[in-house]
């Protein structure tokens, strides 16, 4: 079937490339200083560590900021239109199994117009991964408050500010049957690539947010958590298998509460009273309430995978249907397809 | 021909029309079905008309919940299932009250009396029983107490009361299968072959069957009954196919004949769902079917496995068109091949979901926004569902176009036999993915410019996975050639102009003139009209009048030869589904006073409606 239309070339023998092949020759049209710029460095010095292949990777993205990405990756790449992203990288990785498809978009595009296909991607478990760049605004229709802005943002349109509640991007994804969720910011390149390259490796849909600075229409939105000086205490790192400990000194942690999870100090309740991190846990409840430990950047926020399942993905399952008929019923037989009503002869 | 509809039953020598009506679970759309399959296997020329009410469960006994099917059997070649019914079997009051008007005067009402109780009647509006005061004396009237008969048939099987009452569908069935001497044995043989491992079911059911049959040949029925004798058809095999599935099985043969993998995605929606159904039983054909969120998503997806070099297409009613049209918008930018099908339904919004209306012709053609032309192509037939659906993948394909190829609820649910073509006469449809370089830069290096032409003014078609040529396309307007993206003035105008000429200069085949090449009054038609106005120019022809029809197949680009052929005629009219949509194409066109003949009642033209129009434009001189 599909393989027919595949050129050589299979995963053994992939040649080895740098940061450079994986960049093309367009000028990079982000505003100086955007959190952009280092979200592309730190993929473009990834990809070749993956050891993966140019023409077997493909970016779809959608309208933004954020959805300008594919333009600078010497791959195969698809700027779609707002929102849509999700369904036309669906449909891409549905029908082409043997490639990487990446799909990259602001918190307007997936969460806002796009809502609706981010979410079934990921209950569908479609093969893809999916970087959700988180700036709380939208950058591109210059500086309109986004479904992940704060209530009471005062942007061009909320002049005395917004009147709604933001999602939660990690909330979201958990709460739409994500196998793979995680979050990491674009102040930390290493955080970055190894997260990314957790997506590359898990099979089905992976969603990642990274948090992102619009210099220019939401400057320092992450500042309070993401900045060197006051990471230690305000970022909270998700290691599998370990309990969840975070400050300078290790001093706080995180431990079961009332249904939920809250940041403790150690001190209080002993190193033995905090909650070990399992993102394989089936059960999605302790990945949620891990999300909701932060629902603004001013308070101790998570970072790293908080879920990593193993659960069937669509396209393995589609395929496994087409095989199946075919297996039942034989060869392909257009002129029998023809046939199968009731026929007479004149 | 003469129509002595009020002496004879046969207006169109040799033909009936039967409308099977009832409550929505009353099975008459399978009895009116399995007729049609017999009527076919008989040898006849047919076309039916099913009628859905837009509610799954309307009350039952309602006006509301009516479900009707017709079917026009004949000994000649038929176009159209017929200008009004000469049999109307009523299974309730309510069907009587809502079909009745329908039927030709002298008609024969074949009803189920057992169904004409005080609840009944009360529930169809009905203030006295229609069966006893002189409602019906301008008709021939046939009361059956189907129900207490079945029963009666059914008493010793051991079934259930309740079940055993289900199979009166069963016993009129039978009984018309008497009354027009339709052969029993493919009846038998689909009940054995339905009902398997249901014996009970089978057993109720044919004895319903056979004790309608029964009752037509005991109850001197015999002054009712009539024969229509097999048609002559040109030589061949034949089946019995709707538009919808011969829709989902052109599209199974454009991949095969492509070569490419099929890739639908789409979003249920009447009257459009049977072609993802079709096609979701067909996977071996490497055909899969992706049930998307929601249209946007269903037309996306087929977009990116076109880009992954997938036969792409999307399957749709207007309501979804409208929610596609800024990807459809997108794919033209890409140009990238796609099918978008539409099963078109009447509107605006919801409007009538199970009734037919041709009415999104300039949604086609402009539904979209900045200068975004795309082919489209309308099938005529539920057989040419098949053609075009081949015809619209192999100009997708061949031009790396979107394009919309128009059905509507008439065709998709209507039947017709169909002489099979042979398999091996299909014509290959060829793809051609770009495999190496096809541009220089300045250093003397290979590159791919994703937007470089060929003669055709066709760019190539490179899938991801193809060593060396990776390249970014999207939606922003991109330089000619390079595809580098461009916000260049003068390059914009440019792409705009190509992106029009090379749809305008996609070669179609001539409009063809059928009828009086002579005439003075042309009529012009696209899609399921085709039925009716080549009927109706049979009459008025056979009446001695001058006529001519010309179809269009080809809705954009249209076929070259078409200015020339409307200026050989004074009168031009063009009957539509909707308010005057293609009246306005050939306006602007052609500058031509053509004019609209229109019809939105949710039902298809009848031959006796157009005759009636265009007798009047031709006037009493002969
Ligand atoms: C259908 C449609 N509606 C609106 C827009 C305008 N638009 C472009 S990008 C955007 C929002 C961008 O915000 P986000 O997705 O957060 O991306 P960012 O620019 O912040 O990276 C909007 C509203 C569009 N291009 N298409
Ligand atoms: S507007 Fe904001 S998000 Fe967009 S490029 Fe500029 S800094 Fe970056
Ligand atoms: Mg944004």
């Amino acid at each position: 079937m599909t393989d027919t239309l595949l050129p050589e070339g299979g995963p053994g023998d992939v040649p080895p490339t740098t940061r450079a092949d994986w960049q093309t020759d367009q000028e990079v049209r982000w505003c100086p200083g955007c959190g952009d710029y280092s979200i592309l460095t730190a993929l473009q010095l990834l990809m070749p560590d993956l050891g993966v292949r140019r023409e077997k990777t493909v970016f779809v993205s959608g309208i933004g900021c954020a959805a300008r990405f594919p333009y600078y990756m010497d791959t195969y790449g698809m700027h779609s239109i707002h929102g849509r992203a999700p369904a036309i990288a669906t449909g891409l990785a549905l029908a082409r199994p043997d490639l990487d498809v990446w799909v990259v978009g602001g918190d307007g595009d997936m969460l806002s117009i796009g809502g609706n296909h981010l979410i079934h991607a990921l209950r569908r478990n479609i093969d893809i991964n999916i970087l959700l760049f988180n700036n709380q605004i939208y950058g591109l229709t210059k500086g309109q408050f986004s479904p992940t802005s704060e209530k009471g943002k005062v942007t061009k349109s909320s002049p005395i500010g917004s009147c709604a509640t933001p999602f939660n991007p990690v909330s979201v994804a958990i709460g739409a049957e994500a196998s793979f969720v995680a979050r990491t910011h674009d102040l930390d390149r290493r955080h970055m690539q190894e997260i990314f390259r957790r997506a590359y490796e898990h099979p089905g849909a992976s969603f990642v947010e990274v948090y992102q600075n619009c210099n220019v229409f939401n400057d320092g939105a992450f500042e309070t958590i993401t900045k060197k000086d006051v990471r230690d205490d305000m970022l909270i790192p998700l290691v599998q298998g370990e309990p969840i400990r975070f400050g300078s000194d290790g001093q706080f942690g995180v431990a079961r509460h009332d249904g939920g999870v809250r940041v403790v100090e150690v001190a209080d309740v002993g190193v033995d009273a905090l909650l070990v991190h399992d993102e394989a846990r089936p059960d999605p409840s302790t990945s949620f309430a891990l999300s909701r430990l932060a629902d603004r950047p001013d308070r101790p926020t998570p970072m790293g995978v908080y879920r990593a399942v193993d659960r069937g993905e669509y396209g393995a399952a589609m395929h496994a249907q087409v095989d199946q008929m075919a297996d039942s019923r034989g060869k392909a037989d257009l002129k029998a397809l023809l046939h199968s009503l009731p026929t007479w002869t004149v | 021909m003469t129509e002595t509809a009020a002496e004879s039953l046969v207006p169109e020598v040799g033909g009936l029309v039967i409308r099977f009506a009832g409550d929505s679970g009353d099975g008459m759309q399978l009895a009116g079905d399995r007729f049609t399959s017999a009527s076919a296997l008989f040898g006849n020329d047919l076309s039916t008309l099913p009628e859905f009410p837009a509610e799954i469960r309307a009350p039952a006994g309602t006006l509301a919940g009516v479900s009707a099917f017709q079917v026009h059997i004949s000994d000649h070649d038929i176009f159209t299932p017929g200008d009004a019914p000469h049999v109307l079997v009523a299974m309730n009051p309510a069907a009587l009250r809502a079909e009745l008007g329908t039927l030709i005067d002298g008609g024969t009402v074949i009803v189920n009396a057992d169904a004409f109780v005080e609840r009944n009647l009360a529930k169809a509006g009905y203030d006295h029983d229609p069966l006893e005061g002189d409602d019906l004396d301008a008709y021939r009237l046939v009361r059956v107490p189907m129900t207490s008969l079945t029963k009666e048939a059914c008493k010793d099987l051991g079934v259930k009361t309740r079940d055993a009452e289900r199979s009166k569908n069963f016993f009129a069935l039978g009984l018309l299968s008497w009354m027009y001497s339709r052969p029993i044995e493919p009846t038998i043989e689909w009940i054995e072959a339905k009902f398997k491992g249901r014996d009970l079911i089978i057993a109720a059911n044919k004895a319903a069957f056979n004790a309608g049959h029964a009752f037509g040949e005991t109850a001197e029925l015999s002054d009712h009954q009539v024969v229509v004798r097999p048609a002559e058809m040109p030589a061949g095999t034949y089946t019995n196919i709707n538009g919808n599935t011969a829709l989902a099985w052109g599209l199974v043969a454009a991949g095969q004949l492509s070569g490419l993998p099929v890739f639908l995605g789409s979003y249920p929606i009447t009257p459009a769902s049977d072609i993802l159904h079709e096609l979701s039983r067909h996977k071996e054909f490497d055909v899969a079917t992706f049930q998307a969120e929601d249209e946007i998503a269903a037309v996306g997806s087929a977009l990116g496995a076109a880009y992954g070099g997938h036969l792409g297409v999307t399957t749709t009613s207007g309501p979804g068109v409208a929610l596609k049209a800024e990807t459809i918008g997108l794919a033209v930018s890409l140009e990238l091949p796609l099918v978008i099908v539409n099963i078109q339904r009447g509107g605006p919004s919801t409007g009538l979901p199970t009734k037919t209306e041709a009415a999104d012709l300039l949604m086609a053609m402009y539904g979209r926004h900045g200068e975004s032309p795309l082919p489209v192509i309308a099938a005529r037939t539920p057989a040419d569902c098949f053609d075009q659906a081949i015809e619209a993948a192999r100009i997708a394909i061949e031009y790396r176009t979107p394009v919309m190829l128009l059905s509507d609820g008439y065709l998709a649910n209507s039947s017709e036999p169909w002489l099979l073509p042979e398999v091996d006469d299909l014509e290959p449809i060829p793809v051609g993915f770009a495999s190496g370089f096809n541009q220089v830069d300045e250093d003397g290096n290979g590159v791919f410019w994703p937007y470089l032409r060929d003669e055709k003014m066709v760019r190539p078609w490179a899938i991801p996975g193809t060593p060396d040529l990776m390249h970014r396309i999207g939606g922003l307007e991109k330089e000619d050639g390079s595809g580098n993206v461009s916000y260049d003035g003068a390059n914009h105008a440019h792409m705009v102009a190509v992106r029009a000429e090379r749809i305008a200069r996609i070669p179609v085949p001539d409009a063809e003139v059928c009828g009086d090449a002579d005439a003075d009054l042309l009529v012009v038609g696209w899609g399921s009209t085709w039925g009716a106005i080549t009927a109706t120019v049979r009459r008025i022809r056979n009446g001695g009048r001058k006529v001519a029809h010309v179809h269009l197949t080809y809705l954009n680009p249209l076929p070259a030869n078409l200015g020339e052929v409307l200026s050989d005629f004074s009168t031009i009219l063009v009957p539509e589904m909707n308010l005057g949509q293609l009246v306005r194409m050939l306006r602007d066109e052609y500058l031509v006073d053509a004019r609209p003949v229109s019809k939105v009642t949710g039902q298809p033209f009848t031959p006796a409606e157009l005759q009636h129009v265009i007798l009047g434009e031709l006037g009493d001189d002969a």
